[in-house]
């Protein structure tokens, strides 16, 4: 392997149409460092790695590797010269298996692939990382934090000397993180590697960063060394003078009656396998149930079925008492929302205009429809509300939603969601890819549902978010309950316990 | 949500977010323009070279084949008549396209179509004029639509591949009606070309008033149109639209995805199945292996340079209407097999899809980085 490059841009400026995306940005990161990105949702960081990638073209400025000014024209470009990025959308294929997506991302894939060679290649790749990942499994059938794991891993296959990750534990638990940052750590420190790493979790970046740059809309607001910059420093940078939401308060009332019955459910995953085996759990209208749990573990296809993007081989799913067939009709008639990982993928048409995306639930409904019509104007004044209460960050509501940043596709997302009148909520992850300001506000929000009356069923990776918002803690492991307590007498070592336990 | 008090100055002004608003959507009109124009040029060259490379000269080519389409008012109707069937043929294509399923066997809904209506009409003889038109066309948009929603069901409820059902489909329609021309449906009177009975001149459509082009014409761009509105501006439309870009939230927001699959191939198979009732009842009075010139297949060209979009097929149709009807001067004149405007066709129609690569690419150049 070859030693690690240094990076700088000087002046980069990014328009997208009369959008000022970056704005004469200038950053330095010294070759074998580990250096931060930060900035609010939209701040830009995604758009800076993009330009330094050649995945855009920056409308003005340079971008110097190794100290010599580069013309970057495309991500082949980049990576001839050693550079790699974890993007923060998945961009494996997703019917093929780890193998053939680790082949793929070399880029020189030859007519005949001598399969053997390459396995043997592959296998002692794998075997000398702390992390892993089956080479035979197709890339559908991993959970979201796996499927990160092999994007990290693509990299680290093909040799990087700078590598950039945008958000790359946004979807690891923070053992996981760990896990894969110290690695990482570990190879910059032999000074074989250079990383940039966007990130909105400052735990990680003042554990493993030494030093960070900050964008605030298009601009830089200010860089130094972590250890000279105080955590409440770099919030006020990040985000300005303004204080975060405080979670409202659990309202001390009882839970009310069971909102949400699961029973026995049993259902495969994408490969066939039983993803779910017998999971049975009940939510209280104004209680927030955690399920805490290692991905891969069955939340993502129970969530699926409640959703009604799945069906169960066996159980059943009653709400306020009575069987749920998760269509429009009963969604409606129940004030059942739901809200699966991965917002872009699954929550979302990338296609559709921002205002489009926020109607997917009243786009029938008056004043939306009239009779069979559509009303475009009720459809835009409702998007701008939304827009302005929930401050996503998109240039008009007509803007197709693949064009907003990640974090505001979420926003989008719980923005349509949470506004509903809601007696059942069911959300995985919703904080994944939000910066500091908004997981603030979005946890306020969950918890003033709940003060509402709404049963909620939160399923997270993180385990402090269940353990901050949850009543009622359970954990899930092999697709089955393995552990459910309140949360007065819920304890944190049992609960990662029963989380690794098969 | 009600925790967020402030609105900051973050999202873009309004005055700036409306200007950028237009510049990006004139940007995206202006791309969606351009790719076709360019998918057209590029294909027009690549003629342009097989016809150097077969010893024609290919300005006289195109000089004859502008004279042939769009010359004089004689090929204007000539271009118009056979535009009118391939508005409806691309509409098979184009609206099932929305929903994200390549159906591809337009041929064998208007044979279909064209041979359910002869039959109607034959049967109907004697019956009020206005009542056995009507008859036909629904008899001929549901042999069509039923047809192609079969491709949609299999699909939707076995994960068949819509594509090649639906051309597997198309087959067996051609044979079907050759069967029914040949057998049950047959005319003893016509020897050498095996045909239903004619419809009697009483139910067939006239023409336009002051031309020689029959109504199917306005027929076919009033569908046009009504398959635009369906799209753009109803709830149907919209839950299409949803399907079309992202499954997984059509479930999540329980649209019933298997109706809109299947709805929307029934509509694209009524539209073809209606373009052949109109050659049956405007132009052969009979139905017979005319019904199968091809229509069908140039629909699928039609509807993909069309981009799928309802409104572009009507210029889009005229444009390819226009080149089919110059192949019989290129034949006169030049003495060209019939097959080369297929020929052109078919480089039109790869580099139509070479095009798409370009999607994406353009718009920053338009909308003025
Ligand atoms: N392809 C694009 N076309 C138009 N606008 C874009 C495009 N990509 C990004 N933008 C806009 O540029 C701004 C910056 O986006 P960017 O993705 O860089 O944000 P980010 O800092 O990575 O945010 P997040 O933390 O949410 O991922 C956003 O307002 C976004 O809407
Ligand atoms: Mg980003």
């Amino acid at each position: 392997m070859s030693d690690a490059l240094s990076l700088e841009t000087v002046g980069l400026t990014k328009r997208f149409g009369a959008f000022t995306a970056l704005d004469a940005v200038s950053i330095k990161v010294r070759a074998g460092s580990l250096h931060a990105l930060l900035g609010e949702n939209g701040a830009g960081k995604s758009t800076l790695v993009k330009c330094v990638m050649g995945y855009y073209h920056a409308d003005d400025g340079d971008v110097l590797i190794g100290d010599r000014g580069q013309e970057i024209g495309s991500p082949r470009a980049a990576a001839a010269l050693g550079l790699g990025m974890v993007y923060q959308h998945f961009t494996l294929v997703p019917n093929m298996s780890v193998a053939e997506n680790l082949l793929l991302a070399s880029g020189k894939v030859p007519a005949v692939v001598d399969w053997k060679a390459e396995r043997a290649k592959m296998t002692r790749f794998m075997d000398s990382m702390p992390f892993r990942v089956p080479l035979d499994r197709p890339i559908s059938a991993l959970a979201i934090g796996e499927k990160q794991k092999v994007e990290i891993l693509k990299q680290l296959y093909l040799d990087r000397r700078l590598l950039i990750l945008d958000e790359p534990t946004s979807v690891l638990t923070p053992d996981e993180a760990d896990e894969v940052l110290g690695f990482l750590r570990g190879l910059v420190d032999q000074g074989r590697l250079t990383i940039v790493m966007i990130s909105h979790k400052l735990r990680e970046i003042y554990a493993y960063a030494e030093e960070v740059s900050v964008l605030r809309q298009g601009k830089l607001v200010g860089a130094g060394r972590t250890a000279d910059l105080a955590a409440p420093e770099l919030t006020r940078m990040m985000v300005g003078v303004e204080t975060l939401a405080q979670p409202a308060a659990r309202a001390p009332k009882p839970a009310g009656d069971v909102v949400l019955d699961a029973s026995g459910l049993v259902a495969a995953d994408d490969r066939g396998r039983r993803a779910l085996d017998g999971a049975s759990l009940a939510v209280r209208a104004g209680e927030i149930l955690g399920l805490a749990g290692v991905s891969g573990n069955g939340q993502r296809e129970l969530v699926e079925i409640l959703a009604g993007q799945r069906d169960p081989e066996a159980g059943a799913v009653k709400v306020h008492g009575e069987r749920y067939a998760a269509d429009r009709a009963a969604a409606r008639k129940h004030k059942v929302v739901c809200l699966p990982e991965e917002p872009l993928k699954n929550a979302s048409v990338p296609t559709m205009s921002v205002a489009e995306n926020l109607a997917l639930r009243r786009f029938d409904l008056a004043p939306m429809a009239r009779g069979p019509w559509l009303s475009d104007g009720a459809i835009r004044r409702a998007a701008e509300k939304l827009i302005g209460e929930y401050r996503i960050r998109t240039r008009s509501p007509a803007t197709p939603i693949a064009e907003l940043s990640g974090g505001n596709v979420q926003r989008t997302v719980l923005a349509r969601d949470l506004s509903e009148e809601i007696d059942l909520l069911v959300v995985a992850n919703p904080c994944f890819g939000l910066d500091v300001k908004a997981t603030a506000e979005i946890r306020a929000a969950l918890v003033a549902q709940r003060n509402k009356g709404a049963a909620i069923l939160l399923v997270s990776e993180d385990l402090d978010e269940i353990l901050e918002l949850s009543d009622r803690v359970a954990v899930i492991a092999s697709g089955k309950i393995a552990y459910e307590a309140p949360i007065a007498a819920a304890d944190r070592q049992e609960i990662g316990k029963r989380m690794v336990a098969h | 949500m009600a925790a967020v008090a402030e609105t900051s100055g973050e999202a873009a002004s309004p005055t700036r977010g409306a200007w950028a608003l237009d510049r990006d959507r004139l940007g995206a009109i202006a791309e969606a323009i351009a790719i076709p124009l360019i998918a057209l040029l590029a294909g027009a060259a690549l003629f342009a070279l097989f016809m150097l490379a077969t010893g024609y000269d290919p300005v006289e080519v195109y000089a004859l084949i502008w004279a042939g389409g769009f010359g004089s008012s004689f090929s204007w109707s000539n271009t118009l008549l056979r535009a009118a069937p391939l508005l409806l043929t691309a509409l098979y294509t184009a609206v099932p396209a929305r929903l994200g399923l390549v159906v591809i066997g337009n041929e064998g809904a208007l044979v279909l179509g064209g041979v359910a209506a002869a039959g109607i009409g034959f049967a109907l003889a004697g019956a009020p004029a206005a009542v056995a038109i009507v008859a036909m066309g629904l008899a001929g948009m549901l042999a069509g639509g039923i047809w192609v929603a079969l491709a949609g069901a299999l699909r939707h409820f076995r994960g068949v591949n819509e594509t090649i059902s639906s051309l597997l489909l198309s087959y067996l329609a051609i044979a079907l009606m050759n069967h029914l021309v040949e057998g049950p449906l047959r005319d003893p009177a016509s020897l050498n070309k095996p045909s239903t009975g004619h419809i009697g001149d009483g139910f067939m459509l006239g023409a336009l008033p002051g031309t020689d082009i029959h109504v199917g014409l306005a027929i076919g761009i009033v569908v046009c149109l009504i398959c635009h509105v369906l799209i753009r501006h109803t709830r149907t439309g919209f839950a299409m639209r949803v399907v079309g870009g992202n499954p997984a939230a059509a479930r999540l927001a329980g649209l019933g995805v298997g109706p809109l699959l299947i709805g929307a191939c029934f509509l694209g198979g009524a539209a073809a199945g209606l373009a052949g009732m109109i050659e049956v009842a405007a132009v052969h009075g009979r139905a017979n292996a005319s019904l199968a010139v091809g229509y069908g297949y140039t629909g699928i060209l039609v509807a993909f340079l069309a981009r799928h979009n309802a409104l572009a097929i009507v210029p889009v149709a005229i444009l390819l209407g226009g080149i089919g009807a110059s192949s019989g001067l290129l034949q006169r004149r030049l003495d060209l097999p019939d097959a080369s405007v297929l020929v052109l066709q078919g480089l039109l129609f790869v580099a139509i899809l070479a095009s798409e690569t370009l999607r994406g690419r353009l718009r920053p150049y338009f909308s003025g980085r």
